[in-house]
């Protein structure tokens, strides 16, 4: 039998499908009381906003009832905010794969965004590109271009 | 200490009536990229508005979810500033209203970041980072039409100028509430001031300063916006997806 964490850590992100969401860094905690056998996942949004989290919950309920954990409950905290810092390594090889620039470090400071550092564009390597919007197709994604291979991509922003 | 559920709504008020107003552009901005950007911010303000008025009526203990306060007070029981509720007008308003809401927002949320209350304290940790970007987007606008042509910075000026008497509210002294407001003028006006001088434009004078929607006495704009906001849900009540 696949144990209750492994079952949830293989959900993908709805909007990502490319990465889990412990990849993400989006699942925070599994745990089984040994009495009842409920199980309660803890998870935590990457924005406040993010319409992918209903979505999650029942993915994660789905993925524990199909391997035979019917009984479970999924909890959500917001501290301590979510960063991209939490990004596994893995994670960040398969956005890379799937033409998503993975995030840079977060900035710790509280002032406002700092001026970053040029991204690499997924697609072809190269260096040379430029940021065509601070916000992309979902809350977590900025838009770049490649001057390059003149290709279009995501980058998951820092934060 | 805990914060008020009357100071909550103030503060989740401020982020719904601000989604609703910013998802007005949504398929109108000046570009696609901008339809984005503006959806986006919006999403982020509705985000912090849920979290927020969830935990207003669960600390008011009446039975109110977040649905029930969005979508069945009235204006009267709406507690969100002035600023927030004025219509988008042209683009350079849109962007004076996300600047001066932002540049308040983000001193804000971070000052409640530490409060006592360790709810509230979460959910403004995780603002603050949002707020961030929305003043970084509003901050390089500013600049871009201010110091742009003879008509973007005479436009952006007038943006200015027409919003500016709203931002006196957001700084109204509230000792009882978690972060007094009155200490977060200081760094909202340097962070405005660098904007602004960057963007070649004046900051007006100090003068009239309309009040009154913290205690539910609004400007006529925010019945339109709650009719268009909650006619569905009134005309069928208990409907889901």
């Amino acid at each position: 039998m696949v144990s209750a964490r492994d079952a949830v850590a293989a959900v993908v992100d709805p909007e990502i499908r490319v990465v889990t969401i412990d990849e993400l860094g989006i699942l925070r905690a599994v745990e089984q009381d040994p009495a009842t056998g409920r199980v309660t996942v803890t998870i935590t949004p990457t924005y406040t906003g993010c319409p992918a989290m209903d979505v999650i919950r029942e993915d994660i309920r789905a993925a524990l009832h199909a391997a035979g954990y019917p009984d479970a409950e999924v909890a959500t905290v917001y501290a301590p905010a979510w960063s991209t810092d939490w990004v596994s390594d893995s994670g960040r090889a398969k956005l890379a794969e799937a033409g998503i620039a993975p995030p840079g470090p977060a900035d710790r400071s509280s002032g406002p965004v700092a001026l970053r550092l040029t991204v690499r564009c997924p697609l072809c390597g190269s260096v040379d590109t430029e940021q065509v919007s601070r916000f992309g197709s979902t809350a977590c994604k900025a838009l770049w271009r490649c001057r390059a291979c003149r290709e279009p991509f995501d980058q998951m922003k820092a934060l | 200490m805990t914060a008020s559920v009357e100071h909550l709504l103030g503060l989740g008020d401020d982020a719904l009536v601000a989604a609703q107003r910013l998802g007005e552009w949504a398929a109108a901005a000046p570009e696609m990229e901008e339809d984005v950007a503006l959806a986006n911010i919006a999403l982020d303000q509705l985000g912090a508005a849920r979290l927020l008025l969830s935990y207003a009526g669960e600390l008011e203990g009446a039975g109110r979810d977040e649905d029930t306060l969005a979508y069945l007070r009235d204006d009267r029981q709406y507690r969100n500033c002035l600023l927030v509720e004025l219509p988008n007008g042209d683009f350079g308003v849109t962007m004076a209203k996300l600047l001066f809401l932002s540049a308040y927002q983000l001193p804000l949320y971070t000052a409640l970041a530490g409060c006592a209350d360790e709810r509230l304290a979460a959910i403004a940790d995780k603002a603050r980072k949002e707020s961030a970007y929305h003043l970084d987007h509003s901050s390089l606008w500013t600049v871009r039409l201010g110091d742009g042509t003879e008509e973007s910075h005479r436009r952006m000026q007038a943006a200015v100028d027409q919003i500016w008497p709203y931002t006196h509210e957001l700084f109204a002294a509230d000792q009882d509430a978690p972060v007094d407001p009155a200490t977060l003028r200081p760094a909202f006006l340097s962070t405005v001031d660098a904007v602004l001088t960057e963007a070649t434009l004046v900051r007006p004078a100090d003068g009239w300063a309309p009040a009154g929607g913290r205690t539910g006495v609004h400007s006529e704009h925010l019945s339109y916006l709650l009719a268009e906001m909650q006619v569905l849900h009134r005309a069928h009540p208990g409907a889901r997806w």
